[in-house]
């Protein structure tokens, strides 16, 4: 997808704006924490969980060139086959050119982030080859020609109201007058309509939660069953993942596991965890004859070694999302490209670059939920932080905006200065504020009186009231 | 050169080091065939055989599975003809072509009709074994296999899992030592926790999103020798 980040401002506006979606992420914001909290209520080691999951994924990223090579090793062990993808073009093309050596003319897809960021959907129907997405939130999105909007629950900004004109709209085969007003009937239609398709794919794609090098296996985590039946019902079952999702032994990936559910859902552990190793065996009487992995790069190892190293710990939980005052407001489609929230504030730069996503880390508050709920403890505000002194660096800050900064710091650095002139200011503020208390309109602070009024200071500047306390004090206590 | 090249290329200079020394490499190669556990939770640990098959019990009821004790799993064929009366089913059935089911006393119930193999799409209940149970989470394991296929997990409505007491462990770093001691991998594992679901529609849970509906267990009292804890 062609990514709308420049456009962040406006679509944060819009997001605003939007009554549907504020509804929607009411729900979400609320359930998601509330769900979390309960769950790690629950594990008292969940914490000490936390530093363990962190040492193995940096322990992995650390060793990653040995890992990776041990993976591959024992996938071709099982009989699978390892595809390198430098980029996104370069998974498309495996991806297409495995689906076309089967003559492939229906592909069903579990949920995958990746498939997203590589825009793996078009790309095959543009090659004649029909994707149906079968995760439900995910299907509905696809209905509708949109984006996901929340990564692992794609469909969250939309109401129970606006998944049932999807549905009319596109099962024009079924009676009109049925009734789909309510979610247990969509989720039955759903079901009916996607069976179909599951049992006359020809290739089934797949995500990765985790790959095991230890035995060249891929592990997904799902709730709804879909991405077992993609994976077992097709001749070939491709896996689509990103080289950072590598861990080295299945105990690695039951700590992992562990930390995963509870943090997304809130649940001890999803309904279904499945490990893939290879294609079926001999003896076997179901299950693809054959497995592929497309190991995609796509701007990960340029993040090794840099400031953004850490962010390759993301388990892609979506807590930080859930927890983050700025998504809850505007939502995933206000930032433009795969990955919303405070990890996409991260991610998006390093992948599509800061000048195209530059917004993005700028609309953080930041209040530092999204660190203190991450299961890895990614520390998001910090990188955030890193990718706005590089735009400022690169000169991608608005000069007004430059020269104001640079004259803020050229007077931070001088106290004496700082502190005559912010009690001029106060002074002067509290004059002119002093009748209505407040002002509704300030030059240079449009954005923030645009939508609230600034209260009008006291007239003394902190600095002047504090020196007088200490002043006080010293008097009464005779000191 | 070749993608696979660049890549291992790039990480290694991110990493600001070239390809680890062969002593570095083993020192790697330890770690991972050491299978040395992280920290496991002591929720399921701390307790003795019987406390983890009702910890098993609580957890997996706790998301909608349905459990039934019997004491001999000759009594299947009788539950499982109770429990789809009960529940309004068909009386059909598809067995995993699993030997021990064949076994079962299926002739003292005419009405059940009872067919062996893979999931077609038309199969209503599945009954299958399964590997073992994870009571950290009330979670099912079962294994792929000649005898175990995959299918019969998720095509069909309702899934029964016939499951010994003495198959209940504690952890998921148990199950990967029971994995590990029957050899090569099978294809497929499947951790299963309750039956399917999804949130996806105002973040309402909904039971049975395409995966079964109905996932119930028939756990069969055998005593557990030789084990403790």
């Amino acid at each position: 997808m062609d990514p709308t980040s420049r456009a962040f401002i406006e679509n944060a506006h819009a997001g605003l704006a939007n009554p549907v979606l504020r509804r929607a992420l009411g729900i979400a914001g609320t359930g998601f924490p509330a769900r979390r909290s309960e769950a790690i209520a629950r594990l008292p080691e969940f914490e000490a969980l936390r530093d363990a999951g962190k040492a193995i994924k940096d322990h992995t990223i650390a060793h990653l060139d040995f890992y990776l090579e041990l993976y591959e090793k024992n996938v071709a062990a099982a009989g699978g086959v390892v595809h390198w993808a430098r980029d996104a073009a370069e998974a498309r093309a495996a991806v297409l050119e495995i689906c076309r050596s089967v003559d492939a003319k229906i592909v069903t897809k579990g949920k995958s982030m990746v498939a997203e960021e590589i825009a793996l959907n078009d790309h095959l129907e543009k090659n004649g080859i029909t994707p149906v997405e079968t995760d439900l939130g995910e299907y509905i999105i696809q209905l509708r020609h949109e984006p996901p909007s929340h990564i692992i629950a794609p469909a969250i900004h939309l109401m129970k109201e606006q998944v049932t004109e999807a549905f009319r709209a596109a099962h024009t085969d079924l009676d009109p007058d049925r009734a789909i007003t309510e979610a247990p009937q969509l989720c039955a239609e759903a079901r009916a309509v996607l069976r179909p398709k599951f049992l006359a794919a020809d290739v089934g794609i797949t995500g990765a939660n985790f790959l095991v090098a230890e035995t060249g296996s891929s592990i997904i985590v799902t709730n709804e069953g879909n991405g077992d039946l993609t994976q077992t019902l097709p001749k070939v079952h491709i896996v689509v993942a990103s080289l950072e999702k590598i861990v080295p032994t299945l105990e690695d990936a039951a700590t992992l596991l562990r930390l995963l559910a509870r943090s997304a859902t809130g649940q001890e552990f999803s309904s279904y965890t499945t490990m893939s190793t290879g294609p079926r065996r001999k003896d076997d009487v179901d299950g693809p004859e054959q497995y592929h992995v497309v190991l995609v790069d796509n701007g990960r190892s340029a993040m090794i070694g840099g400031e953004f190293q850490e962010m390759l710990r993301c388990l892609r939980c979506a807590a930080c999302l859930n927890h983050c005052p700025v998504y809850t407001a505007i939502g995933g489609h206000a930032y433009g490209w795969v990955y919303p929230g405070p990890m996409g504030a991260v991610l998006t730069p390093a992948l599509i670059g800061v000048a195209e996503a530059g917004h993005l880390p700028n609309a953080s508050s930041f209040c530092g939920r999204c660190e203190s709920v991450c299961p890895v403890k990614i520390p998001l505000p910090k990188m955030m932080r890193h990718w706005r002194e590089r735009q400022f660096a690169q000169r991608q800050v608005a000069p007004v905006y430059r020269s104001g900064l640079k004259l803020w710091a050229w007077v931070a650095q001088r106290p004496a200065l700082y502190h005559a002139l912010v009690e001029i200011k106060a002074r002067l503020l509290g004059w002119l504020g002093a009748r209505r208390g407040r002002f509704r309109t300030l030059p240079l602070a449009g954005g923030w009186t645009e939508q609230r009024d600034m209260p009008a200071p006291e007239g003394r500047s902190f600095h002047a009231l504090w020196a007088e306390r200490q002043r006080t004090c010293q008097r009464e206590t005779g000191q | 050169m070749s993608a696979r090249d660049d890549i291992i290329g790039g990480i290694r200079s991110g990493l600001g080091r070239p390809a680890l020394s062969e002593a570095a490499k083993g020192g790697l190669a330890a770690r991972v065939a050491a299978h040395r556990r992280n920290l496991v939770p002591a929720r399921a640990a701390s307790l003795d055989a019987a406390g983890q098959v009702r910890l098993f019990v609580t957890m997996a009821q706790a998301v909608q599975t349905t459990v039934v004790r019997i004491a001999s799993d000759r009594e299947a064929p009788a539950e499982i003809a109770r429990y789809l009366a009960a529940e309004n089913l068909p009386a059909e059935l598809r067995i995993a072509p699993d030997p021990a089911l064949d076994e079962l006393p299926w002739a003292e119930r005419p009405l059940l009709t009872v067919r062996r193999g893979k999931a077609e799409a038309g199969d209503a209940v599945s009954l299958t074994p399964c590997l073992a149970a994870v009571a950290e989470t009330g979670t099912l394991m079962l294994t792929s296999g000649e005898a175990t296929p995959t299918t019969l997990n998720f095509l069909p409505d309702t899934h029964i899992v016939m499951l010994r007491a003495s198959q209940v462990v504690a952890s998921y770093e148990d199950g990967w030592d029971l994995l590990r001691t029957r050899g090569a991998l099978p294809r497929t594992v499947n951790f299963i926790t309750g039956p399917s679901r999804t949130g996806d529609i105002e973040q309402k849970i909904e039971l049975g999103a395409h995966g079964p509906r109905r996932l119930h267990v028939i756990l069969i009292d055998d005593a557990k020798t030789g084990r403790r804890k």
